[in-house]
């Protein structure tokens, strides 16, 4: 019986994400460009907000990307702190400035939708406010990777930073609603009946997300993979330059 | 541990810098920011409580980076981590003399400086409550991120950058009790919630910041 765990053995990781790295860039590439050329040319103008809408098709993705990249690095802390598999803190540090890029494209399409719709580039809203705080996390938590030489100690280190964040970031997310009265719209999409968005929409925005999550995976991958071989490359100059 | 905290207490007070900074650092700035805003009183007593409440939140930034790194320089802390308290208690000790030295100073001190910036009058007494309330939290968050970067050598400026983030609910909640008297609105809501940050950052986070002094004196 084939377990999970035995992807933490860096060999059989870099085995399998050696196919499923570019299985899942592809397939992000085909669903993102499918999507977002479906959303911005085949999609009617919204009667109100005219095109500017289509943002959507970007705004959304890389949000529900930004908020799930740090889930995953809370996860991957985990596993570090706990089972300490070295491919779970790399994957965690390689998902760092992927989040943070999310976050940013989120903050930056939310803002030129922002102007011709609400008037302003930049609103304290809740949701946007949070946002901005969970960049500011994301810019913490890369700047501790970087900043400590050892790579079990920075790695342990992040891992309980995150831990912390992830509360203080939740912690935020509800001071903010308390400290102010949103302008942004309620959740995009929901399970709940009479949700106000068209098929014609959320179809698009649906493969749209599918290509950001296998992106994320690709990029998650490709980051892993490069902390492992730059690793086993030290290790390898290490070992040289004791033989010599 | 009480052996600790006053010795802790001791070196805050003689070893020069420490006590003082921090009141001397509020004072400047909020003298700087009438300075900056201009002298409307209006205006200023709208912003009092958030100046207030950034001051005091970057005064006790300032004199964090001293928490651990002298115990670390001089090799004291190993002794400490190698003693028969546990490292947490160690922690929570360190982040009560901290408090004691900054946060309840500044919290004495705020109401003069809320003179300076025409705070209304029914906000004092939230002003002190809730600095009381909330600062002892902003010196243990401080204390888990002193413990993070304790074996930098220029940690300082990577602390803020954790630290502050950190400060945020804090932040809101302690501000928000305060301009809410201010306006004449029931600020019991934010005093409580500032009150719950606090005890809990102190039941949960010297554990956190205990766990990364030990992974940095490895």
């Amino acid at each position: 019986m084939a377990s999970l765990w035995e992807y933490a053995n860096p060999v059989k990781f870099m085995r399998l994400s050696g196919w499923l790295m570019p299985v899942s860039a592809w397939l992000a590439a085909g669903l993102i460009v499918t999507g977002l050329v479906w959303g911005f040319f085949f999609t009617e103008a919204d009667y109100r907000q005219g095109a500017t809408v289509k943002i959507i098709f970007l705004h959304v993705p890389s949000a529900l990307m930004a908020i799930n990249a740090w889930a995953m690095m809370l996860i991957a802390s985990l596993i570090w702190l706990v089972r300490r598999h070295h491919v779970s803190a790399l994957a965690a540090k390689a998902a760092g400035p992927i989040g943070a890029t999310m976050t940013l494209i989120a903050l930056i399409t939310g803002a030129i939708w922002g102007q011709p719709m609400w008037g302003t580039w930049w609103e304290w809203d809740p949701r946007l406010t949070s946002f901005l705080i969970l960049f500011l996390f994301y810019l913490g938590y890369i700047a501790l990777w970087s900043a400590i030489e050892d790579a079990d100690t920075a790695a342990d280190l992040t891992a309980i930073l995150c831990l912390v964040g992830s509360v203080f970031a939740a912690l935020s997310r509800y001071a903010a609603l308390f400290w102010n009265q949103g302008l942004h719209q309620g959740a995009s999409l929901s399970v709940a009946p009479g949700t106000r968005m068209d098929w014609a929409y959320k179809a698009p925005l649906y493969l749209c997300m599918a290509g950001f999550a296998l992106l994320f995976l690709a990029l998650v991958l490709a980051g892993t993979r490069t902390e492992i071989r730059a690793r086993r490359a030290r290790a390898l100059m290490t070992r040289e330059r004791a033989r010599a | 541990m009480i052996a600790l905290l006053i010795r802790d207490l001791r070196l805050a007070i003689r070893a020069g810098g420490g006590f003082g900074l921090g009141l001397g650092f509020f004072l400047i700035l909020t003298v700087l920011v009438p300075l900056g805003v201009g002298p409307d009183t209006g205006t200023l007593a709208l912003i009092a409580p958030g100046i207030l409440w950034v001051g005091a939140l970057l005064a006790c930034l300032l004199s964090l980076d001293r928490l651990f790194a002298l115990d670390h320089e001089d090799g004291s802390l190993d002794l400490l981590a190698t003693s028969p308290i546990p490292l947490e208690g160690v922690v929570a000790i360190k982040a009560l003399a901290h408090w004691l030295t900054t946060g309840l100073p500044l919290a004495l001190a705020a109401p003069v400086l809320g003179i300076l910036l025409n705070l209304p009058g029914p906000a004092f007494a939230p002003l002190v409550l809730s600095l009381l309330l909330g600062t002892p939290a902003l010196s243990v968050i401080g204390a888990f991120g002193a413990a993070l970067t304790v074996g930098l050598k220029r940690g300082g400026l990577l602390m803020s950058l954790l630290v502050l983030p950190l400060y945020v609910p804090t932040l809101v909640f302690g501000a928000q009790a305060v301009s809410r008297a201010a306006q004449g609105l029931d600020g019991s809501t934010a005093l409580l919630l500032t009150a719950g940050i606090t005890a809990g950052s102190a039941a949960l986070l010297p554990f956190a910041a205990a766990f990364a002094l030990r992974i940095n004196l490895r």
